[in-house]
């Protein structure tokens, strides 16, 4: 799905990512853990194709693309997708509206029909009830309003309507009640099937209680320092991330 | 900068696609303004002695007024005596059908996107095409005049109804009400007038397609539409201009007048020629449009969509004589490069229960400067007149500008008067968050501005919505520096 080789990734001059080496195959569910400031959102940003970020050294390759040389739609429209940690509100444009045209852009690309208005509708029917979100929360316009657990949900159904092949969570866990969290994650795991592949940024573990990884990596200091099984996550969460300093 | 901005500044910089000029043998007065050029001009019109009168009276107040300054918008000094008052296509406009437009014509409007073939062109729509100083041709003469509805250009309504045009002209915007408006009175050459009889509903939109293309012209044209008793009308107006290098002027004046139970909707798609990207060229907009709601129940609106101009002056306003009359204002304004707008409404409310609503919605791009200027005003006798304001400005870029001068004048205890504004500005972020679901930078730019304009388009007849909000996109093709 997604090899990530050295990648070096500097922001105004400091480097953030020191020599990433990551590989995610189709159907595998990957957990990114760290401290704060560790470079967990700069990876996430940089595989979507955020500005701002110099790609000094390394490559990506995505389902045998160049990755860093697609525009961020164009990842999009690849499958890549991007589970916001601070979703953006857009006034003015409903969710369905927004969420039809993403989906449209994303078919054409893959040389398929635009949905018709029916189709769209009861395919919105259909993820609704698998991330719990409220019918109101899709007429409002984007994200405008929203409570922290809300846009939250709504990047989950967002994912969920667009069937991406690549998703990536950016601390989607952070600010939820244990109801959002459950929900969030029972999303995911219906989402999940053995042709895509999830990489779940988090710092903490309890997310990984609902959502069982099938590695898990932990980023210290711009550099994945430990990989292991999903028991790494239980003994970070023992552990806390002090130790990381002797290992780096 | 980022290629991000890049696509936006492609997107926003796109050519505007009115810019040619048409070769037609053009017959013209020499440059200047004075008492002989207006007489040339009337005796040209073969006008009654009446217009006459009214001309040279609004040339007299006319000197000893000054060009206004209170707006906020900056430009070269106009000099009034290196203009011409007068210029129009040398065949013959008195014209029996449109077989004997000019071919050249014909095909400018046909380039434009306005046929003037009955047979082509959209049902429901009449047309009357203004080029330079006169109306050309109007489209669906007859099939108006069975109903009793008259429409045409303004030189035929002087010739053939002089009693309605004695009566109206210059009864809601006088000729000495500013500057721009007595220029126009002195020396307006041509126009549309509209007259619906008592209890017509007139069957399909009436439009007028303004083109300026001779050089060194100023255009002053001068629209009159009366809705009699119980009728309706909704009228569409557009305009457009080829590009030249200097400063055009246009100043028209635009009079509604609504009796009892009469309700007129005035939408306009203002494109004339913007200017160059580095604001060299482009036309002054200085327009004067005003409406009586005279009768009792009586209703104007306004819907305006401004790309164009290079600087726009104009506030369409609403005299809200009659009791229970109702005027509205919807508005788009969108600068991008060096453009400057100041525009807004004004809502006099004078009769008993009197309502209205003003949106307005600036969107600045560029270097571009956007200002909203509106009065509210409630006279001592409005009892329970009611107001709603809400105006909101869209930055796009971040060396655009946008203000908001609102005035309010209450003087009945009963009036209810609200005002509502917000600022935002297209962030990088929301770019960014659209471009992640699957969307270009373009389409995620138009979507979020034809959201932000939604309210007002809705006020648009159908067709022209969707026109309007082409029109929106290609103005703003290359908005962010």
């Amino acid at each position: 799905m997604i090899e990530i080789k050295d990648l070096h990734v500097s922001v105004e001059g400091i480097e953030i990512l020191k020599g990433i080496n990551l590989s995610v195959k189709a159907g595998e569910i990957h957990a990114i853990m760290g401290p704060n400031g560790s470079g967990k959102s700069t990876l996430a940003h940089v595989l979507s194709g955020k500005e701002g970020y110099e790609i000094t050294k390394g490559e990506i390759i995505y389902n045998n693309k160049n990755l860093l040389e697609l525009l961020p739609e164009e990842r999009a429209r690849e499958g890549l997708f991007l589970a916001f940690q601070y979703p953006v509100e857009i006034p003015g444009i409903s969710n369905m509206y927004f969420l039809k045209a993403g989906l449209n852009e994303i078919r054409k690309h893959r040389g398929l029909s635009e949905i018709d208005a029916i189709d769209f509708l009861a395919l919105v029917k259909d993820k609704m009830e698998l991330v719990e979100i409220d019918k109101k929360l899709l007429n409002r316009p984007v994200n405008e309003g929203f409570s922290g657990g809300e846009k939250k949900r709504n990047e989950i159904f967002q994912m969920a309507i667009l069937e991406p092949k690549l998703a990536i969570l950016d601390e989607t866990d952070s600010g939820l009640d244990i109801d959002a969290l459950r929900i969030v994650a029972n999303g995911v795991n219906k989402l999940k099937n053995k042709d895509n592949s999830f990489v779940i940024i988090t710092h903490y573990q309890r997310l990984l209680h609902y959502i069982v990884p099938d590695f898990v990596h932990v980023l210290y200091n711009g550099k994945i320092v430990k990989s292991g099984g999903k028991e790494l996550a239980l003994e970070l969460e023992d552990k806390g991330y002090d130790w990381l300093k002797e290992v780096a | 900068m980022s290629e991000e901005s890049k696509i936006l500044e492609e997107v926003i910089n796109q050519e505007y696609k009115y810019g040619f000029v048409t070769d037609v043998e053009m017959e013209t007065i020499p440059k200047g303004l004075n008492e002989e050029i207006i007489r040339i001009i009337s005796a040209k019109k073969n006008e009654p002695e009446f217009m006459l009168k009214w001309r040279l009276k609004a040339f007299k107040s006319w000197q000893k007024m000054k060009e206004p300054h209170w707006p906020k918008v900056k430009y070269n000094p106009v000099d009034y005596q290196n203009l011409r008052y007068y210029a129009a296509p040398k065949k013959n406009p008195e014209l029996e059908s449109l077989d004997e437009v000019d071919p050249e014509l014909l095909k400018t409007y046909e380039k434009l996107g306005i046929s003037l073939d009955e047979q082509k062109r959209l049902s429901g729509v009449a047309v009357d095409a203004v080029f330079d100083s006169v109306s050309v041709a109007t489209t669906f003469k007859d099939k108006l005049a069975d109903l009793g509805i008259i429409f045409g250009s303004f030189s035929d309504a002087v010739q053939n109804h002089p009693d309605l045009i004695k009566k109206y002209l210059g009864s809601v915007v006088p000729t000495t009400d500013n500057f721009f408006a007595a220029l126009n009175a002195a020396v307006f050459s041509d126009g549309s007038f509209c007259y619906i009889p008592k209890g017509v509903r007139c069957p399909m939109e009436l439009s007028t397609y303004f083109r300026i293309n001779a050089s060194e012209t100023g255009q002053f044209e001068r629209t009159l539409i009366i809705a009699d008793e119980g009728s309706y009308v909704s009228y569409l107006e557009g305009c457009t201009a080829p590009m030249r290098d200097e400063n055009q002027l246009h100043a028209a004046v635009v009079e509604l007048v609504a009796l009892d139970n009469a309700e007129i909707k005035y939408s306009t798609v203002q494109n004339w020629y913007p200017g160059d990207k580095d604001g060299k060229g482009g036309i002054y907009n200085f327009v004067t449009k005003r409406g009586a709601c005279r009768g009792v129940n009586s209703k104007i609106s306004w819907t305006q969509v401004e790309t164009g101009s290079a600087i726009t002056w104009k506030y369409p306003s609403v005299l809200l004589q009659g009791d229970n009359s109702i005027g509205a204002f919807y508005s788009v304004a969108m600068t991008n490069n060096y453009q400057q707008a100041d525009t807004g409404s004004k809502m006099i409310h004078l009769g008993k229960n009197t309502k209205s609503t003003i949106i307005s919605k600036g969107i600045s791009a560029g270097r571009s400067d956007n200002s909203y200027r509106g009065l509210v005003r409630v006279s001592k006798k409005a009892t329970n007149a009611r107001n709603y304001s809400q105006c909101d400005s869209l930055l796009i870029g971040d060396k655009s500008g946008a203000h908001t001068f609102p005035y309010i004048e209450v003087k009945n205890p009963t009036a209810i008067v609200e005002h509502e504004a917000t600022t935002s500005k297209i962030g990088e972020d929301q770019i960014f968050y659209c471009n992640q679901r699957g969307l270009s930078t373009e389409d995620a730019i138009s979507m979020i501005v034809n959201g932000y304009c939604k309210e007002v388009f809705r006020e648009l007849p159908m067709e022209f919505a969707v026109e309007a909000q082409n029109l929106l996109n290609v103005s703003l093709e290359g908005s962010v520096g």
